[in-house]
């Protein structure tokens, strides 16, 4: 992996429209405390990569921004939008919110060009033919146009990844929410998925990662966000992030992960 | 067999041996299959032969049209006692159908109700539903179908104390009494304006979908369609001046006449496999659901459909090809437990013909093959009715 971040993060010139915000929020499983005033903020355009150990809450974290799980207490404010329990309002939000998940979900009885036109043509309400011609750009974009007519089950899973980063982009969102997209991927793929990622990245689109990928993380993440048992314990830009961390966890986390 | 496959690596290729090669292994065992069939049957033919011959039974289809003699508690068609056993068959054929069609219609719509209730986040429901499957799966159908006929249906008044639930329907020990609808002159024009509104909705579901590919806008297909099929012969029905009557049961002496009866007998055995078998059609309907992980749905919702859409689009599809090859199964339970009717005395085919007709003429070889035949025949059209669907829910995934 390059280490060559000094042109990416930090220095660069950001927007200061907010994309996404997270204010005090707090869930719970039953009497298990999940997240614990969970702030923050993501301006447009801003890569953002959330790391921590197993069960410290970020997938919770960011399955509550599309409402796939439900907080308990605090806002959350999508492109302006504040979050609320009327489902035409999750509609909107999660609209604009696309997001990849670790195991594709992408949907067997369908083709890939059916996997990617499904939501335009249901939601947005865009011709078919329309539909179509969007897909085929994006699943070019991903490098995969070749197997639009097969089924997902015919595709090796980097393949998968990258419909299913296609099949979230033909919705043309603002955000996108990534949970771990390469952890169930071979080593070989891992890196295809990635560079869809970095493009997309480099495109200026808004993006919040959770991955362990840290040379992904040097690499395109403007703020690296550390959290463990329901607390964010440390936010900074890659550079400090791996070379100073400030807290002790941190630091415990970052030696175990960069051993191997 | 085990130092065999360790030396191999180390001999050159010896030749395989004639039993160690799987395919020739495999047209040994269909020949040695092949010849022990025909065996048996060579065997089983010469000793039905032998006798029939012994005692003197004639053979052939000829009794078929000969008269039966006996009369019948329902029947579908034109029936007396003077009809030929050819007919005999032929009403308790019927019989069997309008028994399991109807068991199959009810049997669906419950099983699918319970099913989906069973997934249900309300916990009362979710448990009663989780109880009927448990009871009706686990008490014998025969014992059930005993239960709706003796203990519920035989127990209620005689015709002269009647239950009256509604002006002109009956309900007692002989049967539900209703009033019949009798179509005049000029209801032909009903039926055609059903038919009609059905070609419509064809009609408009592919107009629909047409437009919807090219404008990307959506049409209400389902709502209209139902309004269309509903309406349009009502509308019809009206303006050609209610073309209906309606036949009315009356008490005549100990029982009732005219109208439509639903005997005791049919009901009970309609009651009985509905509910058994809703309950096996409950626990297909939930596994399939289930069989669609989370993960689709939640893929589906996140990318901003409906919960409607979602399960229409992504769900169902998927579940509907897991459900359909064991609902299918269940269907064929459903006809073939229809001959159970004979321990209540409804007259299906094996009460009617497998029962009365065999015992009368004795020709038993011809009367069980045709039996044997309708049974067949009907499993296969409803299999093959129930994969053309599946293929068509389906279609292919990898
Ligand atoms: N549906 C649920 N019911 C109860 N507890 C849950 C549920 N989902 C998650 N949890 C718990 O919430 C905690 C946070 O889970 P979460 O999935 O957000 O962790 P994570 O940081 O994404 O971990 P991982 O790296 O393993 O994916 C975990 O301890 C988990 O056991
Ligand atoms: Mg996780």
């Amino acid at each position: 992996m390059t280490t060559n971040t000094t042109n990416s993060a930090a220095a660069r010139e950001l927007n200061d429209e907010l994309m996404v915000e997270l204010r005090g929020v707090n869930k719970w499983y039953g009497q298990f405390h999940v997240l614990k005033d969970v702030n923050l903020e993501v301006r447009k355009g801003e890569r953002i990569v959330i790391c921590g150990p197993s069960g410290s809450g970020k997938s919770t974290t960011i399955r509550c921004i599309n409402r796939l799980e439900e907080h308990q207490k605090g806002d959350i404010i999508v492109g302006g939008t504040t979050l609320n329990n009327d489902l035409k309002n999750i509609e909107t939000i999660r609209r604009e919110v696309g997001m990849v998940f670790q195991h594709f979900n992408l949907f067997p009885h369908l083709t890939v060009l059916e996997n990617c036109c499904l939501a335009p043509i249901w939601v947005r309400k865009i011709p078919r033919k329309e539909a179509e011609a969007m897909a085929m750009k994006y699943l070019e974009r991903v490098k995969i146009q070749d197997q639009a007519l097969k089924f997902p089950g015919q595709l090796s899973g980097g393949q998968q990844q990258r419909v299913a980063i296609a099949r979230s982009l033909c919705m043309n969102p603002q955000v996108m929410l990534f949970d771990e997209p390469t952890s169930a991927l071979d080593p070989e793929m891992i890196k295809e998925v990635l560079d869809v990622m970095i493009e997309l990245a480099q495109e200026g689109m808004t993006m919040i990662c959770v991955t362990h990928e840290m040379g992904f993380a040097k690499t395109v993440a403007d703020r690296v966000i550390f959290m463990d048992k329901g607390q964010i314990i440390e936010e900074n830009d890659p550079h400090n992030f791996f070379n100073h961390p400030q807290s002790e966890r941190t630091q415990l986390f970052l030696s175990q992960i960069l051993q191997h | 067999m085990q130092s065999d496959a360790k030396k191999s690596p180390s001999a050159p290729s010896t030749k395989t041996r004639f039993w160690h090669d799987p395919a020739k292994r495999a047209l040994v065992f269909q020949i040695l299959l092949v010849l022990g069939v025909f065996a048996v049957l060579w065997f089983i033919v010469q000793n039905t032969l032998h006798n029939l011959e012994s005692r003197g039974i004639t053979t052939g289809f000829a009794f078929l049209s000969q008269e039966a003699g006996f009369g019948i508690i329902q029947s579908l068609v034109e029936y007396s006692e003077s009809s030929s056993y050819g007919q005999t068959f032929l009403v308790g054929l019927l019989n069997t159908i309008l028994v399991s069609a109807l068991g199959i219609f009810f049997a669906t719509v419950l099983g699918f109700i319970i099913g989906v209730a069973r997934l249900s986040n309300n916990w009362l429901v979710a448990k009663l539903a989780s109880a009927y499957v448990e009871i009706f799966r686990n008490i014998p159908l025969l014992l059930q179908i005993f239960f709706w006929y003796f203990a519920v249906l035989r127990a209620l008044p005689s015709p002269r104390q009647s239950f009256q639930p509604f002006d002109n329907v009956f309900l007692n020990v002989r049967g539900l009494f209703m009033p019949q609808p009798m179509p005049q002159q000029g209801f032909e024009l009903v039926w055609w304006a059903l038919l009609i509104a059905i070609a419509g909705s064809v009609v408009l579901a592919r107009w629909s979908k047409k437009r919807q590919d090219a404008t990307g806008q959506l049409f209400p297909v389902y709502k209209t369609a139902l309004a269309l099929i509903i309406g349009l012969p009502l509308i019809v029905f009206w303006l050609s001046g209610s073309p209906l009557t309606w036949d009315e049961p009356a008490l005549r002496g100990f029982n009732f006449r005219g109208g439509m009866t639903i005997i005791p007998e049919l009901a009970a055995l309609l009651v009985a496999l509905s509910i058994y078998t809703a309950a096996f059609i409950a626990e297909i309907v939930r596994s399939g659901i289930q069989a669609v992980s989370k993960g689709q749905t939640e893929a589906a919702s996140a990318l901003g459909l409906s919960k409607a859409k979602v399960l229409r689009l992504v769900v169902i599809p998927q579940s509907v090809r897991v459900i359909i090859p064991p609902l299918t199964s269940q269907y064929l339970n459903l006809i073939k437990n229809s001959s159970l009717a004979t321990a209540i005395g409804y007259p299906d085919l094996v009460s009617v013909f497998a029962g009365t007709t065999l015992n009368q003429t004795g020709q038993a070889i011809e009367v069980i093959f045709m039996t044997m035949l309708v049974y067949l025949t009907l499993s296969l059209l409803v299999s093959a009715f129930m994969n053309w669907f599946n293929t068509r829910m389906a279609l292919v995934e990898r």
